[in-house]
């Protein structure tokens, strides 16, 4: 109960379906996503939520068969992120991901973080210095891997590997964080500072999470959706979805009910 | 409430284990109470003794309950309906001993006035009355918690006004007998004493009625205005 202010949209899903194929996946989502907050996307393995992320970054175009339906809406511009006039690779750098398993590319530790970046044609080295730094620094590795910026990436613990995919998705200033069960392959340590490290990142970045850790959602998030066979179940605020959700199939879940 | 069961077994076990020590405490409870309103209107002064060793186990069920819920909390880390049911129990439970010691004090006051060679029934018109009405209240706030009946919750709320009323104009009835007669004093003040034990009963059971409806609602109802505290299911 320690904000009061309006929430702010940052995205906002409206009337989306998703089709893998004719398997229809996503089906009919109507979702706020809030500005600087963080989201919490909760529910059964094979409900949609992986979907439902990646359709935030046209992940899902690199597939032929897949079709979406209705609109995911950006703001402050309000672009419709799905349109066809819209450049997947634009969007890639407005809105980041990060992935269940760390997946450093085969590169040193700083050309990992200088690749969007690249990309994006940025080829003066003073540039890319001062940007891989700060996104390292932001991604709280920053300390550990200063003095062995040319090692492989690969070669780094995986608590360590996940904060510098981190980083690599800052490098471009995304508005949006898309992170998929991001911690599920690290230990509790490793876990915190993840978790830790979400907190500082809201300050400047909206976040939108799936995680199968029903602790870590209640922990690291202000809203919190839960998804069920592909629909939009409930949404509402952590707090209120976790003490008193309103749907039956919500309390099932989160109380360990399901069978 | 939920009556669908955990895919842990075990977890509902322990939350079924934990509900029938709170009613068994609740029980309790209500034991000494009884006693204490019988030792008071017939002087059945022997009782108070069975009243005071009970309390032991009132206070041994009360730590064993809340040390159930830490265990509870660490091992299972309960949410919604399982979370506000182990939250509103650790409350629940620190109102029954208290709800407890007020009748130990009701006793105890019970044997000091026989032992002055007085009658406490009749200087108290009406305490014998609202005892049995917080009585009443604490049975049915434990039923409502026995059953998650919300509405009953509510019902025992409003009722506290009742008692509430009645303790004043007892109050009002003492002080005018001690005006009339300073000798009435030094009893007065102990049926005083008894009547405001009595009244706190009241306000246990009410507090008790309140931690159903959080648990049933998840509406922390307590310090709301009256009218505001109707149940919405
Ligand atoms: N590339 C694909 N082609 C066809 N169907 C797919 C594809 N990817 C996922 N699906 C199906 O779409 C549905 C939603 O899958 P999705 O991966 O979004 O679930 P999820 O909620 O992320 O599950 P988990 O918690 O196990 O990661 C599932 O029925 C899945 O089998
Ligand atoms: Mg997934």
């Amino acid at each position: 109960m320690s904000n009061h202010e309006t929430p702010v949209l940052k995205a906002e899903a409206r009337g989306l379906n998703f089709y893998y194929g004719e398997a229809q996946a996503l089906k009919n989502i109507n979702m706020p996503i809030y500005d600087k907050k963080v989201t919490a996307l909760i529910g059964p393995s094979g409900c949609g939520k992986s979907t439902y992320l990646r359709s935030f970054n046209r992940m899902h175009d690199l597939y032929p068969g897949n079709r979406y339906e209705g609109e995911i809406r950006f703001f402050p511009d309000n672009t419709n992120l799905l349109g066809s006039d819209v450049d997947p690779i634009e969007v890639r750098m407005r809105v980041g991901m990060v992935f269940q398993k760390p997946n450093p590319f085969p590169k040193t530790i700083f050309e990992n973080v200088a690749y969007g970046l690249r990309v994006r044609g940025e080829n003066n080295k003073r540039v890319l210095e001062d940007k891989v730094e700060h996104a390292l620094k932001s991604a709280a590795i920053w300390e550990e891997v200063k003095n062995r910026l040319q090692d492989q990436a690969p070669n780094l613990s995986g608590g360590q590997q996940q904060r510098l995919c981190i980083a690599r998705a800052l490098a471009t200033d995304p508005e949006l964080l898309l992170f998929d069960e991001p911690t599920s392959a690290l230990d509790p340590i490793a876990t915190g500072a993840i978790e830790e490290l979400v907190h500082e990142l809201k300050k400047r970045v909206t976040i939108l999470i799936v995680t199968h850790n029903m602790q870590q959602a209640a922990r690291v998030s202000d809203y919190t959706a839960y998804m069920f066979l592909g629909e939009m179940i409930e949404f509402g605020k952590t707090d209120q979805i976790f003490i008193k959700p309103q749907d039956k199939r919500t309390e099932d879940y989160i109380t360990g009910r399901m069978g | 409430m939920n009556e669908k069961s955990h895919l842990s077994s075990q977890f509902d076990d322990e939350l079924g284990r934990l509900r029938s020590h709170v009613l068994q405490m609740g029980g309790l409870v209500e034991t000494q109470i009884s006693a204490a309103i019988d030792a008071y209107s017939k002087g059945e002064v022997a009782s108070v003794k069975h009243i005071v060793e009970t309390d032991r186990k009132v206070n041994d069920l009360e730590i064993a309950i809340d040390d159930d819920c830490a265990h509870l909390i660490a091992k299972r880390q309960p949410a919604a309906s399982d979370l506000r049911l182990v939250f509103g129990i650790s409350k629940i439970v620190t109102d029954l001993e208290r709800a407890g010691d007020e009748a130990k004090k009701i006793a105890k006051g019970v044997r000091r006035i026989y032992e002055a060679g007085q009658m406490p029934s009749q200087y108290g018109i009406g305490i014998r009355h609202i005892a049995e009405a917080a009585l009443v209240m604490l049975r049915q706030a434990l039923d409502a918690f026995a059953r998650l009946d919300a509405a009953l919750a509510v019902k025992v709320i409003q009722a506290d006004v009742d008692v509430d009323t009645e303790f004043k104009s007892i109050m009002r009835q003492l002080i005018t007998h001690m005006m009339e007669d300073p000798r009435t004093i030094t009893t007065s003040i102990d049926i005083i004493w008894i009547a405001r034990a009595v009244e706190r009963i009241g306000d246990h059971a009410k507090n008790v009625a309140e931690h159903v409806v959080f648990i049933v609602e998840g509406r922390d109802i307590r310090h709301l205005p009256k009218e505001n505290k109707e149940s919405k299911e």
